[in-house]
């Protein structure tokens, strides 16, 4: 008995001591900042007095990865600010922001004006800041080897508000009469949004029956797990879980095209898009939030290909640059 | 031949008996041996991600990098709180029974409510929590806000507790210090609140140490997913392990899984501490409760 | 009504003009008053869930009639066409509370018949603290293991499982709930006369008799309050059914299909949008008060049967 306290009682002290340590690292002010001479960044600035705060991110899930990336990169060369990231959803975000509640919100989808006005009520605006291409993936199990083609016709046949779609054959006869289980992005997210606004004609027009989650993994786990899933979320995770499952090439009237970096970049895949992030400008007169913005746009490039995304030409990071002055 | 009669019946009685008796024992065998193979496929998944680094990293898009150091102090900064608060009022509120309400139907209604908001689901008390701390008090998603959503859900268990280890304070150490012209206060306060102390404080972290595995509540009061900074004020953003765990748990990458698993083990060593520091402070005090 | 035993102070003499008596009783006063406000922050808290709760579900049923509340078997508040039909995330509910009583009942019971009647005292130490670690593990690590152990264990015994399937998470939860079956049946059990016991040994019964013809039928209330108080458990529940269930709201009582239950929903929406006055907000409140309401007849109903039979006592 006094052996097993006295080895819980050391245990606990050394997991306190860890974390007491790691405490003191945040405290510790970063001695030169420009120490991004090893990234792309051009950091041309002089060494400037240490950065300190907090930025709050929240929105697309789609997008997060790209700014968790950032984030991560961003905090490790600037160790006296704090980045929060966030996945509510683009819209789910958004009434977030209009409170001022966050700085910057990721979303899959154009800001609306009366989220605009909202913003305004509250004395500031959204910054539209394009960061990569996405091209939303339609995705199936691994198992599921004869579905190399779809049409965005079958696709809103399976989709559309009152489809009652449960089978495979239902759609496309030549196709096996296996159930069909769906899974994809809940109404807080910009992908939903925009694929049944492209897909089924209209914006949040879509069945209800399917598995919905903002959160991307739950889409990836549902489709990996079942021999008939399907589901569509942004590129990046189907490129992270390509092991598990399979994207499917979309006919939209020009041919089957696969989504590849090469089809999403030059938007030739039907529904390729667009995503991006919009920091308030009230949060952009923080200094920190400047910083962090420049290096994601100086950045973006490498980071969201990294995370699976195709990076936009420089010359739009370029652009979004200049928007921070 | 009756006597056969019954001495048949009662070898086949024996033996339902025996076959009762191994069908009983196979539930308990069945009940451990889950036990035993939930915490072995944890072990086996998590071990090889303890390591210093997973304790002083932050979380990570990389799961061999990532650690649960935010988590880790989020925790604890969120269980401190809660107990500093939850202590004291679940304390008066016990004396206020045990000394002051006396048999009214005050008492009944404060005892009976208590009972009740024991019962009540955590995800309740995080909804509540949300509406009223986050939202109504403007407090955010912040440290405190998860705080006071936590000592509430505790509170009612705490209360009982500390009403039992009042109760087992020996009447004559309160009667001998009224003989004495000791007021109520004084009583409760000098003699029978210092002899509860032990049964008190094994109650409270006991309940805070389930505190420290609640997961549903702190997801709606607003544990961030991604954080990779410490709380430094009770207004600061935060996450805890429970729900890092729950976010790793959700990522379909089997090395999030691991590193969940790695988690979890963390955080059931640290429940067995606590359970464990509880047990030895029972057993302490109930050696000099014995005079 | 248990009789108090805390000692009571001797009449309080009239104040005297000494003025530290006279000090001393307005400091009793308030603090007596400070103690009394800290037993109201209980009240304040049921007032205040109630109140929070309510308030917004009233609202729900201006806009939604509390008929289609019950009828409509569609739950797809954020969607357009909106339903707003409890009746499926009753179903998901439903199937947690009925499948892990299943497990839980049977396994609690008799694990709580063996303690109490034929396990020897040194089983006993051993079991028991086993058998509190399993009620201590949070809810989180089950929902870890339901997802990553038991589903891909059963879809290998059944090909056509969904990878989120209500059988994964109330066999879990079931687990999960055997030992407060477990300790409160026992309790009850053991709470059971010996005299009643060795009156029954004395006529020649063998343990089992004695267990299921006399110890149980006295214990009954005890176990079947024990019973309540773990499905209303099981009910409140949320990690487990969040992480392995699903968020499919479906009216179906399938096991092997993806579902939601109530406080999968509540958990799902209070990550996103959480907007006043929207639809997808009151629903959420009027979900948390349907499941309020029902774990709170349910105590009731478990604490009213575990009066009865500790007053049943002989």
């Amino acid at each position: 008995m006094k052996r097993f306290l006295v080895s819980t009682a050391i245990l606990t002290a050394l997991v306190m001591t860890l974390t007491a340590c790691g405490g003191t690292k945040t405290e510790e002010k970063p001695a030169d900042a420009p120490k991004t001479a090893s990234e792309t960044a051009k950091a041309s600035e002089p060494a400037k007095p240490a950065l300190s705060g907090e930025i709050k991110i929240d929105g697309s899930s789609t997008v997060g990865p790209i700014s968790i990336a950032v984030a991560e990169e961003f905090m490790k060369i600037n160790k006296g600010v704090k980045v929060s990231v966030g996945i509510s959803g683009s819209s789910g975000g958004f009434k977030k922001w209009v409170k001022g509640e966050t700085d910057i919100n990721d979303s899959s989808r154009k800001i609306k004006q009366s989220e605009q006005d909202e913003a305004q009520k509250l004395g500031f605006q959204g910054v539209e800041m394009p960061v990569a291409y996405d091209g939303i993936s339609v995705v199936v199990n691994k198992e599921n080897t004869w579905l190399q083609c779809i049409t965005t016709a079958e696709l809103k046949k399976i989709w559309d508000k009152d489809s009652t779609v449960t089978k495979w054959n239902e759609v496309n006869p030549s196709w096996p009469a296996d159930e069909i289980k769906l899974y994809g992005p809940g109404t807080d997210s910009g992908t939903m949004e925009y694929f049944t606004e492209h897909v089924n004609g209209k914006a949040f027009q879509s069945r209800a029956d399917y598995t919905a989650s903002e959160d991307d993994n739950v889409l990836v786990q549902g489709v990996a797990g079942n021999k008939g899933g399907m589901g569509y979320f942004g590129y990046a995770y189907y490129v992270e879980n390509k092991d598990k499952i399979r994207a499917v090439a979309i006919d939209g009237g020009k041919g089957c095209i696969e989504p590849t970096d090469e089809t999403i970049g030059n938007l030739t895949y039907p529904i390729a898009r667009y995503i991006y992030i919009y920091p308030s400008t009230k949060a952009m007169e923080r200094p920190e939030v400047k910083e962090f913005l420049t290096f994601y746009m100086q950045n973006g490039a490498k980071l969201s290909s990294q995370v699976g995304y195709t990076p936009l030409p420089a010359k739009m990071y370029e652009e979004n640059l200049a928007k921070i002055k | 031949m009756m006597h056969k009669e019954r001495t048949a019946r009662r070898a086949a009685r024996k033996r339902i008996d025996s076959i009762f008796q191994a069908l009983f024992l196979l539930a308990i065998v069945i009940a451990v041996l889950v036990l035993v193979i939930l915490l072995v496929d944890i072990f086996s998944e998590g071990a090889r991600w303890i390591r210093p680094d997973f304790f002083t990293n932050y979380a990570s898009r990389f799961y061999n990098q990532a650690g649960i150091l935010a988590p880790l102090v989020g925790s604890f900064y969120v269980i401190i709180l809660t107990a500093v608060i939850a202590l004291p009022v679940a304390v008066a509120t016990a004396v206020y029974l045990e000394f002051y309400a006396g048999n009214t139907w005050l008492n009944r209604v404060l005892q009976v409510n208590i009972a009740n908001l024991a019962g009540v689901p955590s995800i309740v008390y995080g909804l509540f929590g949300l509406a009223f701390f986050v939202r109504f008090l403007a407090l955010d998603r912040s440290i405190i806000s998860a705080a006071l959503t936590m000592a509430l859900l505790i509170l009612p268990v705490v209360i009982v507790n500390t009403q039992e280890a009042i109760k087992a304070v020996p009447p004559s150490l309160a009667h001998a210090a009224y003989a004495l012209g000791a007021s109520k206060w004084q009583v409760v306060s000098t003699v029978v609140l210092p002899a509860a102390v032990g049964g008190i404080l094994t109650g409270t972290i006991l309940a805070v140490s389930r505190a420290l595995g609640e997961t549903a509540p702190l997801i709606t009061v607003g544990a961030w997913v991604f954080i990779a900074s410490l709380p430094v004020s009770p207004m600061d953003s935060f996450t805890v392990l429970p729900v890092q765990i729950w976010y790793w748990s959700g990522q379909p990458q089997q090395g999030f899984r691991e590193i969940a698993a790695a988690a979890i083990i963390v955080l059931l060593v640290l429940l067995l501490s606590m359970n464990g520091i509880a047990v030895f402070l029972r057993n302490k005090y109930q050696k000099r409760a014995e005079w | 009504m248990s009789v108090t035993t805390t000692p009571t102070p001797p009449a309080t003499p009239t104040v005297q003009p000494n003025s530290r008596r006279a000090r001393q009783v307005v400091r009793e006063r308030i603090i007596a008053g400070l103690l009394l406000a800290s037993g109201l922050v209980s009240i304040v808290t049921t007032v205040g869930i109630v109140v929070s709760l309510f308030s917004e579900t009233a609202l729900f049923f201006g806009e939604v009639s509390f008929w289609e509340f019950l009828s409509d078997s569609k739950w797809t508040p954020a969607f357009d066409p909106a339903h707003y039909g409890i009746g499926p995330l009753l179903a998901g509910t439903l199937q947690i509370a009925v499948g892990s009583a299943l497990v839980a009942v049977p396994l609690g019971l008799a694990s709580a018949i063996y303690l109490s009647e034929y396990a020897p005292d040194k089983v006993r130490r051993v079991i028991k603290p086993i058998l509190e670690v399993l009620a201590g593990i949070p809810t989180v690590v089950y929902g870890f293991f339901a997802l990553t152990f038991v589903t891909p264990l059963l879809k290998k015994l059944i090909p056509d499982l969904d990878v989120f399937n209500a059988l994964s998470a109330f066999l879990t939860v079931g687990i999960m709930i055997t030992p407060m079956i477990s300790s409160m049946s026992e309790d009850a059990m053991l709470s059971v006369s010996r005299s009643l016991r060795e009156a029954a040994y004395a006529l020649g019964a063998t343990r089992f008799e004695v267990a299921t013809r006399v110890v149980l039928p006295a214990a009954f209330s005890g176990v079947v309050a024990s019973v309540i108080l773990a499905i209303s458990r099981a009910i409140g529940e949320t990690m487990i059914v969040a992480l392995a269930a699903g968020s499919t709201p479906k009216l179906t009582l399938n096991p092997l299909e993806s579902i939601q239950t109530m406080t999968g929903y509540i958990a799902q929406m209070s990550q996103g949008d959480l907007e006043h006055g929207t639809p997808g907000y009151r629903a959420i409140f009027a979900v948390g008060m349907t499941l309020f309401v029902i774990t709170l007849l349910m105590n009731l109903a478990a604490r009213w049967l575990t009066r009865r039979y500790q007053e049943g006592e002989e």
